[in-house]
């Protein structure tokens, strides 16, 4: 020992300075435990991750329970950066048909990426074919950190009726604006036809999932055992309207034409078949190949994008007659048995204007339309307009123009696809903007009175028109989907369609059908003719400036007790009689026979090869000749 | 037979003389961090806690190998350690030296050594090296710190080896050694030393956070108070006078070392600790640790249920952030816990220091006891974000081969030294 602890007492500073510091200790973690609750928030922020949890997208059916459009499994190639190690990727790259570099490069891609992390999945190919990730698996071993990931994509297995059926595709900014937080980057939404129109029932109700997920954002399995998760519900199935068998035939039959058919269920308004020609093979915009094939599409002359039926509108010339002879009757300026004579020419107010054919006379409404009698309805027209019951011609007018709405010309039939023209029926205030308020008179609109001039309809019009008149008086909305059917419960829903009641006498829809009758059996449809069916119905001929005129029928049948309407327009297809009337007459007996007679074969077989396309400008249908992948 | 017996009464009496609370205590401590390592390493359901591929089995490995150690520690006699006190001291130099010939590096510091499959530190040697030749040298016969010239030697003792590890990148290691001026405190060393230095550290932090010529100014006006009222005594007042103009200069030197004597990685921990701005993601260590923590609230999430700790949002879980998963598993009670151990650890440490009668053993205490406390100190304060970021382990408990064996060596020298307290031993 050496000597005395002179500083025995300095070990009470040591300890005090021990407990200054616990007790600072203390009170910071008071504070950070106990006091401040700011932290818990912090780390679920940190640990707990929502995920989406995407339902099936419902299926759609034809009217005969055929399956039009399902899901089909792809794989998409994923790949964990950080496990792919000791890659064979000359190999890989040959399987997935790519150069050899290329292997460098796509992760050189997927480097760039938001939120890449060398611990989270990345896509490393995009939707293959079950064939071609098959073919892939066997080698997967030498490919470590790679595995294949399941998804589905729409398919179309009849190839037809693109554009009503429409697509999905990747939900843009406005979408995403509008839905309120529901849609994400990425999500797929229907972009047009009936995907788009029943986007609600077809897309189901995404589920969540909670997660734990790590520092690397990889997920750790769920949290507390999946008590706040919420399950997907997959998307309704669509009954459609449509006779897929009938629309395939009628695209068949408009191979190598512009134009449309539209063919309604009179009695309920459903829509049998909508031809939008030249169409295209709706598998094209499926998947990966969408983004190119869509781009061919878009730039293709003959505008294979565009739904015809509902957008494009024509003059309807003389198939618009039986409208102007339904009207003048019920305003009681004429009756059934009016008679004009017609020599060829109509001659008034210093104008002459000539009949289109030469015929005997017209001694009733009925042979009127048989012949399609011009002076017959410019008269008609005239009598209309001229009529001295009313005060103004702005009056009997503003009548006529309801009239013409009442039969859903000139406004939108309220058809449930995303976009329909409402054609054109012109006002007063666009005759008074033109001539003047007291600038113009029944002489000036005359061409009306034959569906020239300023009337427009869409193909979606006349054949409703020929709908309503098949009902003597009424239509229902048309409409392409016939009911919605929850997957789980095989419930269905159905919407009640607006009837639309026209305010003429029944009597002058029966002559008038009597006239229609007469066209296809005697008359200038002659060529429409079906031995066993009564197919009634009236040519048009749009007179088209810039070239051939556009051919036109529009019609029902039959007789009796109508089944099926139906209008057709081949554009530059010259007179109804040459190619409308011919393919309506196969429409209808294919609809209504399922067959068609032998002898009507060598006319089946000139229509589906009447060919136009040289009057278009161009040798080949460039969209049809496009192959939708893996399709061999 | 006689001799037998003897043997025996000599065990009987070894054991009878241990501290068996401190040994308690490191059971305690050992078995806590052992659970804390493996829900630290737990990932799936189901793997042992002995399981050697993750750390908890590791660390049973070197639990076993210390008591081991501990074992052997008791069984050789206290004289041991006195007698050849500068022959370890001199072996630990020359091992912390050949790192910088055949060390291996492991995260950017070449201060590792391995031996087949085990690696070490030997800078946590160096800490029982200097206690052992400290306690020699002050328990020498005319030997009076208060002395310049035995304080040099005292001096040189602690920093020769705290120069060399701070040389080879290891700072964390080389501040511990700090902790023995509170020794040489203890044993005499004048307060003004603790005092300039507690003052040197306050400084330095207010120089960094308030503007410098406020500073200035308040020195200015407490020296001037000073003088005020010692006005009689001038000596006294030229000292105060001559101090602030030292402080001042201090004060507007601390930029220049702080910007170009700090490398960038440390300016950015103290700025970090001093609630300033930093680049984004050099804060997310001690950010991760404190949500960890504070997220634990009252009770904890419950053994193994940690979601920071099991989902690797806290970096270095198992070694220099352990306190963080205590502290979120098991709330403030168990930060309570833990801290009420340490605490009771180095109170029961500094009472068995006094009750030595040979000044080398509570001299070897008082050096075990502020080695833990500084670890403990910095460790668990930087894991609650009151002190900068200094990779250090919190002893007994953080994962680690060398620190755990290490501190037990360090720890048992001291209860085998106590178990002759009653004996002079030089």
């Amino acid at each position: 020992m050496s000597g005395k602890d002179l500083y025995r007492n300095r070990h009470q500073v040591i300890q005090v300075i021990i407990l200054v510091f616990a007790v600072i200790f203390l009170i910071r973690l008071l504070y950070l435990q106990v006091i401040d609750t700011k932290y818990d928030t912090l780390a679920k922020n940190n640990a707990i991750k929502e995920i989406d949890v995407y339902p099936t997208r419902g299926m759609v059916y034809d009217r005969n329970g055929e399956l039009v459009v399902y899901n089909e499994a792809i794989y998409d190639l994923m790949v964990i950066p950080r496990q792919a190690k000791g890659v064979d990727t000359a190999k890989l790259c040959s399987l997935l048909g790519m150069a050899p570099g290329d292997y460098a490069l796509r992760f050189a891609e997927m480097k760039k990426q938001r939120g890449y992390s060398t611990y989270k999945p990345a896509v490393f190919a995009k939707q293959l074919s079950l064939r071609d990730f098959s073919r892939l698996q066997e080698y997967l071993y030498l490919f470590p950190g790679f595995y294949g990931q399941v998804r589905t994509i729409r398919k179309y297995p009849h190839r037809v009726a693109a554009t009503i059926l429409g697509d999905i595709g990747e939900v843009d900014d406005r979408q995403i604006d509008k839905s309120g937080g529901y849609y994400k980057p990425g999500d797929y939404v229907g972009k047009s036809g009936i995907e788009k129109v029943y986007e609600k029932e077809l897309g189901g109700t995404r589920g969540k999932k909670f997660v734990f997920v790590d520092v690397h954002n990889r997920e750790m399995g769920s949290f507390s055992n999946g008590e706040y998760d919420t399950l997907a519900r997959s998307g309704d199935n669509v009954v459609t309207t449509l006779d897929i068998k009938l629309q395939e035939y009628g695209e068949q039959l408009m191979k190598n034409k512009k134009g449309s058919i539209v063919a309604i269920e009179p009695e309920t308004g459903e829509i049998l078949a909508m031809v939008s020609s030249p169409g295209y093979d709706p598998n094209l915009l499926c998947g990966a190949i969408r983004g190119v094939n869509y781009n061919k599409l878009l730039r293709d002359s003959l505008l294979p994008l565009y739904t015809r039926p509902s957008l494009a509108t024509y003059p309807p010339g003389s198939s618009f007659k039986p409208v102007v002879g339904l009207i003048a009757l019920q305003e009681g300026v004429q009756d059934i048995d009016y008679y004009v004579p017609c020599s060829g020419m109509y001659v008034f107010a210093g104008l002459s204007l000539h009949c289109s054919h030469h015929h005997p006379p017209a001694r009733n409404i009925q042979f009127a339309l048989q012949e399609s009698c011009n002076s017959y309805f410019w008269q008609t027209f005239r009598n209309i307009i001229e009529n001295r019951k009313y005060d103004d011609i702005h009056e009997i007018y503003g009548k006529w123009v309801a009239y013409c709405n009442s039969f859903g010309l000139g406004v939108k039939t309220g058809i449930d696809l995303p976009s329909e023209a409402s054609g054109n029926i012109p006002t007063n205030k666009y005759f008074n903007k033109i001539y003047g308020v007291d600038g113009w008179h029944s002489s000036t609109i005359i061409s009306l009175g034959i569906g020239q001039g300023e009337v427009l309809t869409t193909p979606l019009q006349m054949a409703n028109l020929y709908a309503c008149l098949a009902n003597k008086g009424h239509w229902i909305t048309p409409h392409v989907v016939k009911k919605i059917t929850d997957p789980e419960t095989n419930k269905d829903v159905t919407h009640p369609y607006q009837n639309h009641i026209i305010n003429i006498n029944r009597r002058y829809f029966d002559a008038v059908s009597e006239g229609l009758l007469q066209v296809v059996e005697a008359g200038t449809a002659h060529s429409a003719r079906v031995e066993g069916i009564t197919l009634c119905g009236k040519t048009g001929t749009a007179q088209n400036p810039h070239g051939d005129n556009h051919s036109m029928f529009a019609g029902y049948a039959p007789y009796d007790k109508p089944k099926i309407a139906i209008a057709v327009v081949v554009e530059n297809g010259g007179y109804g009689a040459a190619f409308s009337a011919p393919i309506a007459s196969l429409m209808v007996e294919k609809y209504l026979n399922d067959t068609i007679q032998t002898k009507r074969l060598p006319l089946e077989k000139r229509m589906m090869e009447g060919n136009l396309l040289n009057k278009y400008g161009i040798k080949t249908n460039v969209s049809a000749n496009l192959n939708a992948q893996g399709d061999e | 037979m006689h001799k037998a017996m003897s043997r025996f009464k000599q065990q009987e009496s070894l054991t009878g003389k241990i501290d068996w609370f401190t040994v308690l205590l490191y059971i305690v401590l050992v078995l806590i961090g052992w659970g804390a390592i493996y829900s630290a390493a737990y990932a799936d359901e189901g793997t042992s806690i002995f399981s050697s591929s993750i750390n908890s089995g590791k660390q049973f490995q070197w639990m076993v190998a210390s008591a081991v150690l501990a074992f052997i520690i008791l069984i050789v006699d206290s004289r041991f350690y006195i007698t050849f006190s500068y022959p370890i001291y001199g072996f630990i130099m020359l091992f912390v030296l050949s790192v910088m010939v055949i060390g291996t590096t492991v995260k950017g510091q070449q201060n590792w050594i391995r031996f087949g499959s085990f690696q070490m530190q030997p800078s946590e040697l160096a800490k029982l090296g200097v206690s052992l030749a400290l306690a020699k040298y002050l328990s020498g016969l005319n030997v009076d710190i208060r002395k310049w010239r035995d304080k040099w030697k005292a001096f040189a003792i602690v920093g020769i080896p705290m120069v060399i590890v701070a040389v080879q990148g290891d700072t964390g290691s080389a501040v511990v050694f700090l902790t023995f001026s509170l020794i040489l405190f203890r044993d005499g060393l004048e307060s003004y030393f603790l005092i300039i230095g507690a003052s040197v550290l306050v400084i330095s932090v207010l120089a960094l956070v308030v503007p410098k010529f406020i500073l200035i100014g308040v020195l200015l006006a407490l020296a001037a108070l000073f003088i005020y009222f010692s006005r009689r005594n001038r000596k006294l007042a030229l000292i105060v006078a001559g101090l602030w103009i030292v402080a001042s200069g201090y004060v507007l030197s601390v930029d220049y070392v702080f910007n170009n004597v700090l490398k960038s990685h440390q300016r950015d921990r103290v700025n970090v600790l001093l609630g300033k701005e930093v680049e984004k993601g050099k804060d997310w260590n001690i950010k991760q640790s404190i949500i960890a923590i504070g997220s634990g609230g009252v009770m904890g999430k419950g053994y193994l249920q940690g979601t920071q700790t099991k989902l690797k949002f806290v970096p270095e879980q198992s070694t220099d952030f352990i306190f963080s998963s205590i502290g979120e598993e098991f709330g403030f009670m168990g930060s309570l816990v833990i801290i009420g151990l340490f605490v009771a650890l180095f109170f029961r440490l500094l009472h068995m220091a006094e009750r030595q009668r040979s000044k080398f053993s509570r001299i070897y205490g008082y050096c075990v006891t502020c080695i833990l406390f500084f670890h403990f100190l910095i460790n668990i304060g930087m894991a609650i974000g009151v002190a900068p970021v200094i990779g250090i382990p919190l002893p007994f408990i953080s994962y680690g081969g060398s620190a755990l064996l290490s501190f037990t060596v360090l720890l048992f020298i001291f209860i085998r030294l106590d178990t002759q307290r009653y004996e002079t031993m030089r």
